[in-house]
């Protein structure tokens, strides 16, 4: 999980904006860090920022938690949305609007034995590599990048609130569906919320 | 096409492109030495830190890429590849990947130099960081240094991929479009590693079971011809091991470090090693990893291996028959805390019969050496030498002592069965046991039991019979039903003359509770 996150958010960071006085900006740089994941055989790279780590972990650990605790063979999803803030006029509250959307589905999976661990853990591995070049095949088509800021509207772009880094503007989101499918009431949920917020 | 192009923009441009080539050469080759990378994320930028990106420079990987481009620019036809390939200790060689720096004609005329390329080519070098990682090779990369190594290898022109085997896979890294073309950044890799295999077997078995040290330095020669490649286990510019492979030098260390597979005679480089041995030994005395596959290697009965895990005393487990091995234990035994005696008058003469127990002793056959063990069971070894014995250092497990030495019978710890009764159980099994085992003559096999609670004078039985016998003892006096019922009634009938007492005294009671508190 954590993998993928940071290998995202590593392409989607730059370094921390320096706005000098004449309208240009400096940019400062981003380090890099190679994390071996503790469980499964693979090392990915992040982007060298605590306080970026913090975040990310705070809500991996929080997804984690709810897929546990509903139930053995849960499902989920957690989304990573990169936004743009749109300033509107009052009454209205800033809107965010989403320009790229990740979603990662996670199945849970019961496993008897050690053996059968193992095997999986292997198949994870190699599937996560996978997926990171997928990932990265998908950045490098530069489909869309919210231009670049001028110093007063750089909060609507980036976040700017970490010391060394400066990641798009960033969300992160999940939902746990379990087995039982009772994914019926969530949608219906939701199609109310987006109602009441039309 | 290039009159479309500000000349700063062309400039830049190919300067965006070449260093471009250079920070991919490092990336490769730094995700190939074999260590995590850690660079920090700064603020403040400084002037190398091209594409917004901290990724150090490594001298000599950025002189042997500037050596390769020879002043030019990746371009079209020219690509400029690196290629990983790993060698054994033993020579032989393996292409594990190439990657390519390409351009081709399709270009860009639209996009902007001086920011979206400069981004994009940014964004292609963190795809580089991220997809290093992931390649077979990088994997192979970490373990390097004992077996083998990764060498890297930066040419220009023709791609050339013949060396991956049949079935290798590419994976594209990424592509910027430029307004002179397009740069494709790509590497096949090679999936067929059945080569690597077949060594890996072979080199496996002899450096099972040992403690790798992971802080061997791999071997980074500086005199290699160029075709072969340069190393990627580039540590600081000042650390130039020439000359062997660590992986010779290895195995010296394996064979003198390794307790587990070696054949007895190669037990004899242990003498060689001193310092690393006691450190060994001491740390690892009571781990049972460690003395079991040299006990399987001896074939030692394990109840003995047992009884020496319980005082936690040297002697046992590292009892060697073999000469070299004599002198080690005795070096040892200085050492365990349990032996409260006579250290220092040990210790010398400890290593007064070091060398004496080396050259006199002749353990020509692991079977002899083996009834000579148990014989002599215990600390001090092979020569019959009356100076030291176990007991007169007052060590609890004194009953391994040697017995059956003619000079010995005079001690009491030492003698058989018929002596005092111990002070402790666990003595007198340890002592039962060891009598036992010197009973037989060169079959250490059989094991007449005693058990710690029978002592010989007292209650001559064996343990079946005394486990029999004792496992039905009559009822305690004050558990039987019909005196229990008796006392209840007169219990109860005692009670109202027990508390009119206790409620006389109650001042009493309450001064002494006050007191307990």
């Amino acid at each position: 999980m954590l993998a993928l996150l940071h290998t995202i958010l590593l392409h989607r960071s730059t370094g921390k904006f320096h706005y000098k006085k004449e309208g240009t900006y400096s940019i400062g740089t981003v380090g890099t860090l190679d994390i071996d994941c503790d469980f499964i055989d693979f090392t990915f790279v992040r982007v060298s920022s605590e306080e970026l780590d913090r975040v990310i972990r705070k809500a991996v650990s929080e997804f984690k938690d709810a897929l546990s605790n509903s139930g053995s063979d849960g499902m989920g999803q957690i989304s990573l949305e990169f936004y743009q803030k749109k300033k509107s006029r009052w009454p209205f509250s800033d809107e965010c609007i989403p320009w790229e959307v990740w979603s990662i589905k996670v199945n849970v999976v019961n496993l008897a034995n050690e053996q059968e661990r193992q095997i999986c853990r292997e198949k994870v591995g190699e599937k996560l590599g996978e997926k990171v070049i997928n990932v990265v095949e998908v950045i490098n088509r530069h489909e869309y990048l919210p231009k670049m800021p001028t110093q007063s509207e750089v909060d609507n772009v980036f976040d700017t609130s970490l010391k060394d880094v400066q990641p798009y503007l960033y969300k992160i989101t999940y939902q746990i569906t379990d087995s039982l499918g009772t994914s019926v009431s969530t949608t219906m949920r939701r199609l109310i919320k987006d109602t009441l917020a039309l | 096409m290039d009159s479309d192009l500000s000349p700063q923009d062309k400039k830049d441009l190919d300067k965006f492109i070449k260093f471009f080539a250079l920070k991919t050469v490092q990336v490769i080759v730094q995700a190939r030495l074999g260590e995590k990378i850690c660079t920090r994320s700064s603020s403040s930028p400084t002037g190398s830190d091209w594409f917004n990106l901290a990724i150090k420079d490594i001298p000599e990987v950025t002189h042997e890429a500037k050596k390769a481009l020879a002043g030019q620019l990746p371009g079209i036809g020219r690509s400029m590849c690196v290629e990983i390939s790993l060698k054994t200790s033993e020579g032989d060689s393996m292409e594990l990947e190439t990657w390519c720096l390409e351009m081709n004609e399709k270009c860009d005329k639209d996009i902007k130099v001086s920011y979206t390329v400069y981004n994009r080519l940014s964004v292609l070098l963190k795809s580089l960081l991220a997809i290093t990682r992931v390649t077979p090779a990088y994997k192979l990369s970490r373990k390097q240094g004992h077996d083998y190594v990764i060498l890297y290898r930066i040419y220009f022109g023709e791609v050339q991929l013949s060396g991956l085997g049949e079935g290798f896979q590419t994976v594209r890294v990424g592509v910027v479009g430029t307004p002179v073309g397009t740069v494709t950044l790509s590497c096949a890799y090679r999936t067929n590693l059945a080569f690597m295999s077949n060594r890996q077997f072979e080199r496996s078995a002899p450096i099972m079971g040992i403690i790798v040290d992971h802080f061997v330095d791999p071997p980074c020669s500086s005199q290699r011809p160029t075709h072969m490649g340069q190393p990627c286990n580039y540590r600081a510019p000042d650390e130039e091991d020439g000359g062997t492979f660590a992986g010779v030098q290895d195995s010296q260390e394996v064979c003198t470090t390794s307790f587990s597979t070696s054949p007895p005679s190669q037990v004899f480089n242990l003498s060689s090693k001193n310092d690393k041995h006691q450190q060994f030994l001491t740390v690892s005395t009571l781990d049972d990893l460690e003395f079991s596959p040299f006990v399987y290697a001896l074939g030692l009965p394990l109840q003995v291996l047992h009884a020496g895990k319980e005082g936690g005393v040297v002697l046992v487990p590292a009892q060697p028959p073999h000469g070299a091995d004599a002198h080690l234990t005795v070096e040892h035994a200085p050492n365990t805390p349990s032996s409260s005696g006579d250290d220092d008058g040990l210790s010398q003469s400890a290593e007064g019969r070091r060398d004496e127990g080396r050259r006199s002793v002749s353990p020509s056959d692991p079977v002899e050496s083996l009834s000579a063990f148990t014989r002599k069971v215990g600390a001090f070894v092979n020569k019959p030498s009356t100076q030291i014995t176990a007991a007169s250092l007052d060590l609890p497990f004194a009953a391994f002592a040697p017995r059956g030495l003619d000079s010995e019978e005079n001690d009491p710890m030492v003698q058989p069965p018929d002596s005092p009764p111990c002070p402790s159980p666990l003595q007198a099994s340890l002592h039962s046991q060891g009598s036992e085992g010197s009973g037989q003559q060169d079959d250490f096999v059989m094991v007449d039991f005693r058990p710690a609670f029978s002592k010989d004078d007292l209650l001559p039985m064996d343990l079946g019979t005394f486990y029999r016998e004792f496992q039905n003892p009559p009822q305690l006096a004050s558990l039987s039903l019909h005196i229990s019922s008796q006392s209840m009634a007169d219990d109860l009938d005692s009670l109202p003359e027990k508390l009119r007492v206790y409620e006389k005294n109650i001042d009493e009671f309450d001064a002494f509770v006050d007191m307990l508190q």
